[in-house]
This record gives structure tokens, C-alpha cells and sequence, in this order.
């Protein structure tokens, strides 16, 4: 379970900007969990603060009864693995092979790759379908089939929270059902927890269980898909939703 | 025919000799420009203020020194640094006296060759590396510099040829090489044969270093 307590992030700079504003959330383990918002509402913050790529300002993050805010060092590196994350932009490493981005986790961790390593990478690129392509650069893959691959990086850091940032927003339909379809059967199978920063509602109305709205760095509304999607509160969510004319 | 045979039974060796010294400054020099310059761009990309580890005042005070050591002429700092010279290698002439100053010289150049070529790696693909939970000398040397490595290179044959440049003018202060001969010879004593030999020797390593650096460069580069 991660609880997030207060949390306040604030960037300095010409500028203040308050991107997070006293954010408190539960997330419940071996849930899919959405964060739904606006673009600049502070969702790519909140999960940078939950794997601390990103420092909060103020608040906690407690994971698994463990307060995590303040880690440094070898245990902020192994937290790290622990809450494994997906980018939109795949983030994966252009001069090696899908199968060495696949094995970066266990270079990372341990400073090597073993051949039990290599062995379990390429069950995990076997499990995202990607088998036969364990050999081919970046460059040679398509959109889904890299998103693919950063999935089956993330499955290698072990991970038991699995975070996603607008990890389908850069894929086409097809692509993205495809990439929907995988973390759901990973979360139905192994349990592990995914937490899905989006803005489109399709994308929570497809995977998630529950969903946070997110507006100008504060939840507005959240609750279990079903419910907020019958009964709206908030006029971003309804807007989201398509509820609400945006062109009046 | 026999007068180009006989220009080579004349100059042949000069040539050689010289041509000889100034591979012998050229790589030398750039190679420990490198190993230094590496270190150093590594360390300015990952102090910088979105770096991997901001670190402030570090960063201004060596983006201070590089610019400063790039912003002398060489010509000026081959003089001024002969005592160092001298302690280092025992001499201000020759090869060796000009390896120190060359370094020197090219060190900075590197630095921020280097520094340009790491900055260039997409951010989301050093954060990935980060979010995997990699140390940062791990990130550096298993993702930051194999992700440059096809850009550095690049930047080898830029450096190359600008060390190419330095030996020549080291040439005038009796270091040898194809420099010295084409000042001795075609300026001093009017040879035009000897030092148009010369250029062409140099145009040719030219383009030897470019297409080398840039067939390697193609070859390692999998984008
Ligand atoms: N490093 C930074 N420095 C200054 N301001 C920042 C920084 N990162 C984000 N912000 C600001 O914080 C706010 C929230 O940004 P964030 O990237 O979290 O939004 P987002 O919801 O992920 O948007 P999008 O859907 O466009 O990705 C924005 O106003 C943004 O300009
Ligand atoms: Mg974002």
C-alpha cells in the first residue's frame, strides 16, 4: 500500500510554481490505480515524487508502512526497483539491444549481468511478446513494440508497484489496447501494483479500478471507477468525461 | 617522372621524419586530452544545474577554468607554460617539448566537446536508467557515455584536426613535424615544392581522420 500524506512540491525559479498542493492519497495494494488530470496538473510530479526522482516539498511518502521520503543511497537506489516506472517517451537506451535495456535493472543492482539474468530477461521480453526481437536496436522497433520493451525492463527490477506515465499517450489505438491488455493480465497475474497517470478517460475506463482526479496539483475527487464515473463531482472530471461542453 | 623521383630521393625522409613527429604530437597529445577532457566533460554535465547531481558553485568555478584555458591563444600559452614544460618532460623542443602545451591547449576543447555530446542524450533515457535505481557513476559509465560514445567520436575528428592546426604553429617554435618543414623550407627558404609536398601530406590526414572518425561513428551508432 502507498500513502502519500500531505504531499506539497513546489518549484522554485522566476516563478514559484505550486505543481503539487497538499496531495494525500491511499493506494491500495494489487490495485490498478488512476491519476487522471489535465496536462500541467502536476501528475508527471506525483509520480516522480513517489519514486523520488523528484524531492517533495513537504509531506510523505510511505510505502508499505515504510516512510520513504527521506531515503538516500543504496536504499533509495533499491526503492527505486522496488516502485519500477514507465515513461511515455519509453526511456530506453538507444545504442543497446532491447535485451540489454532489458538486463540495465540487474547491471544497476549488481554491477553485472549473469547468464540467469540474461535467461530471465528474456522470458520477461518473451512475456511482452518480444522474444524474436531481443536482438534489435531501439531505432528498429515500433512505438508499442519499445513501450514493450520498457515493460519488460521494469518487470526485471522486480518491482511490486509498477508506475506509468502517460505510458500510452505517444502509441497509436491498436498499440495502446495492446499495451493496456499486458499491464492488466501482469497485474492479474503477478499481483503487482499499477498506478496509470493518463489524461483520457478511455485509458482509466479500460484498466483501472480506481481513479484520483487531479486539478491544479490537488485531488478534486476520487473513488472507485465505477462511482465517479457514474456520479461525477467535480466540472474537470465531468469535462474529462465529455460531459461537460468545452466549447461554450 | 624522374624529377618527382629525385624530389623524393631529396626530401623523401624529411618528410617522413616529419610527417612521423607529427602523428607522434597529433595522438599523443589528443589522447591524453581525452582521458582528461572526458573526466571533465563528465563532471561538468553532471554538476550542471539539471544535472545528474547539481553541484553549483563546482560547475561555475570549472566552467570558469575551461573557458579561461580555451580562451588563450595557443601560441602564447606554448611560451608561458615552458617552465611546466620543462619540469614535465625535460625540454621545451622537439615532439616532447610540445606535448605538455598541446594538452594543455586541448584539454579544455575537449572538455566541452564532450560536455555537449552527453548533453545531448535524452533526458527520459538517463531518468530511466535512474529509475532502475543506477548509481551515478553506474548511469555515467553504462548509459550516459555509451549513449554519447557515436557523437564523441564525431567530435575526435573535429579535435584532430584543430590539434592538427597547434602542432603546425608549434612547428615555428622548433617542434618539428610537417608544420616545421613547411615554415623552414617553403617560407624561409622559398622551396615551394617542398611545402606544397607538405600541404598535400596534411590535406590528406585530413581526410583520413574525418572519414575514419566518421565511418566509426556510422558503424557504432545504432539510432
Ligand atoms: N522542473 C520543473 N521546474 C519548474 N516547474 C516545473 C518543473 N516540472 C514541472 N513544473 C511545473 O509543474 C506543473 C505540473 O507539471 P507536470 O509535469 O507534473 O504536469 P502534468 O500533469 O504531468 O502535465 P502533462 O499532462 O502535460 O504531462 C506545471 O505547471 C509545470 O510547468
Ligand atoms: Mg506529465
Amino acid at each position: 500500500m502507498i500513502s502519500l500524506e500531505h504531499l506539497c512540491k513546489t518549484f522554485e525559479g522566476g516563478n514559484e510554481v505550486h505543481a503539487l498542493n497538499d496531495v494525500s492519497l491511499t493506494i491500495p495494494t494489487g490495485d490498478v490505480f488512476g491519476i487522471i488530470g489535465i496536462s500541467g496538473a502536476g501528475k508527471s510530479t506525483l509520480v516522480r515524487c513517489l519514486n523520488l526522482l523528484e524531492r517533495p516539498t513537504s509531506g510523505r511518502v510511505v510505502v508499505d508502512g515504510v516512510d520513504v521520503t527521506n531515503l538516500k543511497g543504496a536504499a533509495l537506489r533499491e526503492y527505486r526497483r522496488h516502485v519500477a516506472m514507465i515513461f511515455q517517451g519509453f526511456g530506453l537506451l538507444a545504442q543497446k539491444t532491447a535485451l540489454e535495456n532489458v538486463c540495465f535493472p540487474y547491471l544497476a543492482s549488481t554491477g553485472k549481468v549473469t547468464t540467469e539474468n540474461r535467461e530471465e530477461a528474456l522470458g520477461y521480453l518473451d512475456r511482452v511478446g518480444l522474444a524474436d526481437r531481443a536482438g534489435s536496436y531501439p531505432a528498429q522497433l515500433s512505438g508499442g513494440q519499445k513501450q514493450r520493451v520498457a515493460i519488460a525492463r521494469a518487470l526485471a527490477c522486480h518491482p511490486d508497484y509498477i508506475l506509468c506515465d502517460e505510458a500510452t499517450s505517444a502509441l497509436d489505438p491498436a498499440s495502446t489496447a495492446q499495451v493496456l491488455r499486458l499491464l492488466r493480465t501482469i497485474n492479474a497475474e503477478t499481483g503487482v501494483t499499477i498506478i496509470v497517470i493518463t489524461h483520457s478517460m478511455q485509458v482509466v475506463e479500460d484498466i483501472c479500478k480506481d481513479v484520483a482526479v487531479l486539478v491544479s496539483g490537488k485531488v478534486v475527487e476520487q473513488g472507485s471507477v465505477a462511482e465517479v464515473f457514474a456520479n461525477p463531482q467535480h466540472e474537470v472530471t465531468r469535462q474529462l468525461l465529455g460531459k461537460e461542453s468545452w466549447n461554450e | 617522372m624522374s624529377s618527382l623521383s629525385s624530389f623524393f630521393a631529396q626530401y623523401g625522409s624529411l618528410l617522413g621524419q616529419g610527417l612521423a613527429d607529427t602523428l607522434v604530437m597529433l595522438f599523443v597529445s589528443t589522447a591524453f586530452s581525452y582521458v582528461i577532457g572526458i573526466f571533465l566533460g563528465v563532471v561538468l554535465c553532471v554538476t550542471a544545474p539539471r544535472g545528474l547531481r547539481p553541484m553549483r558553485a563546482l560547475n561555475a568555478v570549472l566552467g570558469w577554468v575551461v573557458n579561461i584555458g580555451r580562451s588563450i591563444p595557443f601560441i602564447i600559452l606554448l611560451v608561458s607554460v615552458f617552465p611546466i614544460t620543462r619540469a614535465l618532460v625535460g625540454t621545451t623542443t622537439g615532439v616532447q617539448g610540445v606535448i605538455p602545451p598541446l594538452v594543455l591547449s586541448t584539454t579544455p576543447f575537449v572538455a566541452r566537446m564532450v560536455e555537449q555530446s552527453l548533453a545531448e542524450v535524452p533526458r527520459d533515457a538517463i531518468e530511466a536508467a535512474e529509475a532502475c535505481g543506477a548509481s551515478i557513476p553506474r548511469i555515467v559509465v553504462s548509459a550516459l557515455l555509451p549513449e554519447a560514445l557515436p557523437s564523441i567520436v564525431r567530435g575526435v575528428s573535429i579535435t584532430l584536426i584543430a590539434v592538427l592546426g597547434y602542432t603546425a604553429i608549434a612547428g615555428a617554435v622548433g617542434a618539428g613535424g610537417l608544420g616545421d618543414i613547411a615554415i623552414r623550407y617553403g617560407y624561409y627558404r622559398y622551396q615551394d615544392e617542398v611545402m606544397i609536398a607538405t600541404l598535400v601530406l596534411i590535406v590528406i590526414l585530413v581526410q583520413v581522420i574525418q572519414s575514419t572518425c566518421d565511418a566509426i561513428a556510422k558503424k557504432i551508432d545504432h539510432r
